[in-house]
């Protein structure tokens, strides 16, 4: 399928995800719709993972630019970084660590029960 | 300037194919070069944001595809629904209110807060939640990073340590709690890490997406 098509049919769940944000005022990313309708479309066969997979893949490869722009941006917020960066730094780690263990102990209990 | 983020990113990636120093992670590579270039010539971020928007233009489209490896691997994810689902439910709850309390505790501003709530999800989603919430997208992006560099770091070991050896769980533990850079991480040791990895990683930013809003609205009167 051409590029046009595949553009059209990610931005199409993009623009559905938008409509429902904005039709029901949910509290939700409209990319999160759009990634549910998309694998929807995906499962009952309207679309096909081949027929994306040229503009997919290109987008999921390169995921980590979109990270680029909100770093640069950190700039503005050195004073508020700076200021907070005590609480930032322990919330941050010490939550990674009790989700870390606390998600893999209960996957593995849960398992086992089964 | 969009050029220049471009170049700075694809370097990056070819210098980590060289030598995995964090350094080198594009992301990290590209952001030190640009921010020290802004800095050094006084170069106003307003000149910048320009490039930004348009790169920030591809980040929602990106998080649609990510319904690509899920499909891709729902016939491993469906016969562990039930165990993924809860494992995942619990993680995200403990990672959001957890955050949340910590920062309270050490004093850190309503902003701040809000803005480190997501952050345990794929950064695209994390900087998504945060603009919901009302938090600030950069210290959000900060905070994605440092739990997805300290989690890749020790994740693998601490599990070892607390006796969680099962590869599914470690996994979906490394997804869950440090997003794509833990999902990289187990891609290192092996596909079947990876996979489960980033299925914690794409479920954990969907259940915090929806799951965020209403814990912070429960957290609210504790916070402000």
């Amino acid at each position: 399928m051409n590029l046009i098509k595949q553009v059209a049919i990610v931005i199409g769940c993009l623009a559905f995800g938008e409509l429902v944000v904005y039709l029901t005022a949910v509290k939700l990313p409209a990319s999160i719709i759009g990634l549910i309708l998309l694998w929807i479309l995906l499962k009952v066969e309207w679309v096909k993972v081949e027929s994306i997979s040229g503009i997919t893949d290109f987008l999921l490869k390169n995921m980590g630019i979109f990270f680029v722009p909100p770093c640069v941006a950190m700039l503005n917020y050195f004073g508020l970084l700076s200021a907070s960066i005590v609480p930032i730094i322990v919330a941050t780690l010490v939550s990674t660590i009790l989700v870390i263990f606390v998600t893999g102990l209960s996957h593995q209990i849960l398992r086992k029960k089964k | 300037m969009l050029f220049l983020t471009l170049a700075l990113y694809a370097m990056g990636i070819y210098l980590t194919s060289k030598k995995k120093w964090i350094i080198f992670n594009p992301i990290i590579f590209a952001t030190a070069i640009l921010i020290s270039y802004l800095l050094v010539l006084e170069i106003p971020y307003d000149n910048y944001a320009q490039a930004g928007r348009y790169i920030d233009f591809f980040l929602q489209p990106s998080i649609v595809a990510l319904a690509i490896p899920l499909y891709l691997q729902w016939d491993k994810i469906k016969k562990q629904l039930f165990p993924i689902v809860c494992s995942q439910f619990i993680g995200c709850l403990v990672g959001v209110i957890s955050v949340v309390l910590l920062a309270k505790w050490t004093g850190a501003d309503r902003e701040i807060i809000l803005s480190l709530a997501p952050k345990s999800v794929s950064t695209p989603i994390a900087l998504e939640i945060s603009k919901t919430v009302g938090g600030i997208p950069s210290i959000t992006a900060a905070a994605v990073m440092i739990a997805g560099i300290f989690g890749s770091m020790i994740g693998f070991k601490f599990l070892n340590m607390s006796r969680i050896t099962n590869p599914m769980s470690q996994g979906i533990a490394m997804g869950t709690s440090s997003h794509a850079m833990g999902t990289m991480k187990a891609m290192e040791i092996s596909e079947k890490y990876g996979a489960f990895a980033s299925v914690g990683m794409i479920f954990n930013g969907i259940l915090t997406a929806i799951l965020a809003p209403i814990i912070l609205n429960f957290l609210m009167p504790y916070i402000s």
